[in-house]
């Protein structure tokens, strides 16, 4: 057996120490930057000042919140929607219909598609000189280009929300298709013939036997989403600003003291994002207790 | 009744795919347009402008063989990007394959103590956001020596992919059965015939569709590299971003659609694959 766990500890070493020094090592290293211990400029003292200043300092705190405030904003909208119009799409599509398969390529089409591309294409579309505004124009909507809603570079967000919903939709398109294949349609002709409506069998069929893989897949997106960086910067305004944009901000800013604060608000991203993923982990877990 | 639902169901189908593909659209008019002036739908002129101040094609009268020759060798930006990402990418995918390969056969084969925290450990780079490593490592990473080179970004690199190998390839191995290695080997072979013959034709399919999502990770990472190649090593999505921070609309478009060809490429040659109990599939909502 001895050999056994040699050959154990042997393998899973390599990936392990990369995971330990670069990430586990990045994040602890910025936790003790965030506290105020800086070598590189002499600062050995360790203390939540940066936390503070970025909480509640008269400087920061409007900034902080109302980035906190959209962030949450976008992540809740962006995840909701894709996972609605994926629902949606995900359900018409399984029918047999003309250019099936093409449709089916486009729904996934922005799967791989890299996230900086999406929002590039978000402005094409979007802006008040973009597609949509030159086919409002056309048909005689909209005079100058003025006149078109600002939907891209808003203080609300509608443009990084759009390009979230655009990319991660077809993401959970995926995950519920292959779902939706695996159960067949036993279940629903079976609701069908003990009299379900089209409602019923959606409400009490489906929607049942998808929530869970739409469910962890909505942790990943909104995860993601609450931290990425790429799409707000190209997508969003000054202010608000979301946190990630912010705290990369301070990062680059030259005054080497915004940097503990950088570091502190990337820290404060990580423990949103972790306490939600405890809390996913727990209501799930209490579900499979409950059942 | 029930035969109109059905007809608006396939409207929508129709249209939310004309709205899905409006992006893609618009990235092709901009590409090869010249002076797409609002209102116009339409560009009036097709044109090339924006490929040969990108010093992708030649400027006319000089698109000759030769000529196309002469333009990339003077290595243009992009060209000197796109290289950089394919062989970063490549080597990324090979490296962390390598490292995988045994990790994700002890995962998927054996039970120990410890496995599902090891796991779990594997995979908390996928949950938690690249912002909250790569800032502190950043410092770290030039005291090292690794920042603003080559080999820095590519160490950096495997962070992200790393998680997704190890699960796609734990995975594979957790429905392979080793008994055939036995049998290879009572029967003589050594234990790398026995690796070329047994293993890999068995976990080959599984293994092409994790490097191709490695590649596709690696290829569209933005922040890791911008923060650890220091401005220093380019890449395409970083000259994506800044040129489209710049806002020329036609040079944006053509190097994104450089950008984008092989993802649409990979996902070409993956859909097969691509379903919802992968452990890829979960890494594509963060590319």
């Amino acid at each position: 057996m001895g050999g056994e766990r040699l050959k154990i500890i042997l393998s899973l070493t390599p990936p392990l120490l990369i995971i330990f020094t670069l990430f586990f090592g990045g994040i602890f290293y910025g936790f003790l930057q965030s506290l105020g211990y800086q070598p590189a400029i002499g600062k050995y003292e360790i203390n939540f000042s940066a936390y503070y200043n970025v909480m509640f300092s008269e400087r920061y705190a409007k900034l902080f919140w109302t980035g906190l405030g959209l962030n949450l904003w976008v992540s809740f909208a962006s995840t909701f929607l894709a996972a609605v119009f994926a629902l949606f799409g995900a359900l018409a599509i399984r029918k047999t219909f003309f250019a099936k398969t093409i449709c089916n390529f486009i729904y996934s089409l922005n799967l791989p598609m890299p996230h900086l591309v999406v929002a590039v294409g978000i402005i094409f579309v979007f802006s008040q000189s973009g597609l949509l505004a030159r086919f409002a124009s056309q048909i005689g909507l909209i005079g100058s280009p003025g006149d078109f809603p600002v939907l891209v570079k808003d203080k609300y967000g509608l443009g990084i929300i759009l390009a979230y919903i655009w990319k991660e939709a077809a993401f959970f398109f995926i995950i519920l298709m292959s779902v939706l294949q695996s159960l067949g349609e036993n279940f629903e002709e079976l609701a069908q013939s003990l009299g379900a409506n089209r409602w019923q069998r959606f409400r009490y069929v489906i929607l049942p036997l998808v929530m869970p893989n739409l469910f962890s897949a909505s942790i990943i997106v909104f995860a993601f989403s609450f931290g990425a960086y790429e799409v707000p910067a190209l997508l969003g305004v000054i202010y608000p600003q979301m946190l990630p944009v912010m705290a990369f901000e301070f990062f680059l800013n030259p005054d080497l003291n915004a940097r503990s604060e950088g570091m502190a608000l990337s820290i404060i991203i990580a423990i949103i994002v972790m306490i939600l993923v405890v809390f996913y982990f727990w209501l799930t877990q209490a579900k499979i207790r409950k059942d | 009744m029930n035969n109109n639902l059905k007809k608006i169901n396939i409207y929508a189908i129709y249209l939310g795919a004309i709205i899905l593909i409006l992006p893609l659209i618009a990235f092709f008019i901009n590409a090869f347009s010249f002076r797409w002036f609002y209102p116009q739908v339409i560009p009036k002129e097709l044109s090339l402008q924006a490929w040969v101040r990108l010093k992708l094609i030649p400027k006319s009268g000089q698109r000759t063989f030769e000529g196309f020759i002469e333009l990339w060798a003077s290595n243009p930006a992009v060209i000197k990007a796109l290289l950089n990402s394919l062989s970063i990418g490549f080597l990324v995918t090979i490296v962390s394959i390598i490292i995988a390969l045994p990790a994700a056969r002890v995962l998927g084969l054996l039970n120990f103590r410890f496995k599902k925290l090891i796991i779990f450990i594997m995979v908390s780079p996928t949950i938690l956001p690249p912002i909250a490593f790569v800032l502190g490592l950043n410092i770290n990473f030039i005291s090292w020596g690794f920042s603003g080179n080559y080999f820095g970004v590519c160490l950096v690199h495997l962070v992200p992919i790393m998680p997704y190998v190890v699960l796609t390839m734990t995975g594979i191995f957790a429905n392979y059965n080793p008994d055939f290695e036995h049998q290879a080997r009572t029967l003589g072979a050594n234990k790398t015939r026995t690796f070329l013959l047994i293993t890999l034709p068995a976990i080959a399919p599984g293994m092409v569709v994790a490097a191709l999502f490695a590649f596709l990770v690696s290829w569209s990472q933005y922040l890791l590299t911008f923060l650890i190649g220091a401005g220093k090593v380019m890449t395409l999505p970083l000259l994506v971003f800044s040129t489209a921070s710049s806002g020329n609309p036609a040079l944006t478009a053509a190097i994104s659609i450089i950008f984008i060809f092989p993802a649409i490429l990979i996902l070409f040659f993956t859909s097969k694959f691509v379903s919802g109990e992968s452990g890829a599939t979960s890494g594509f909502g963060k590319i």
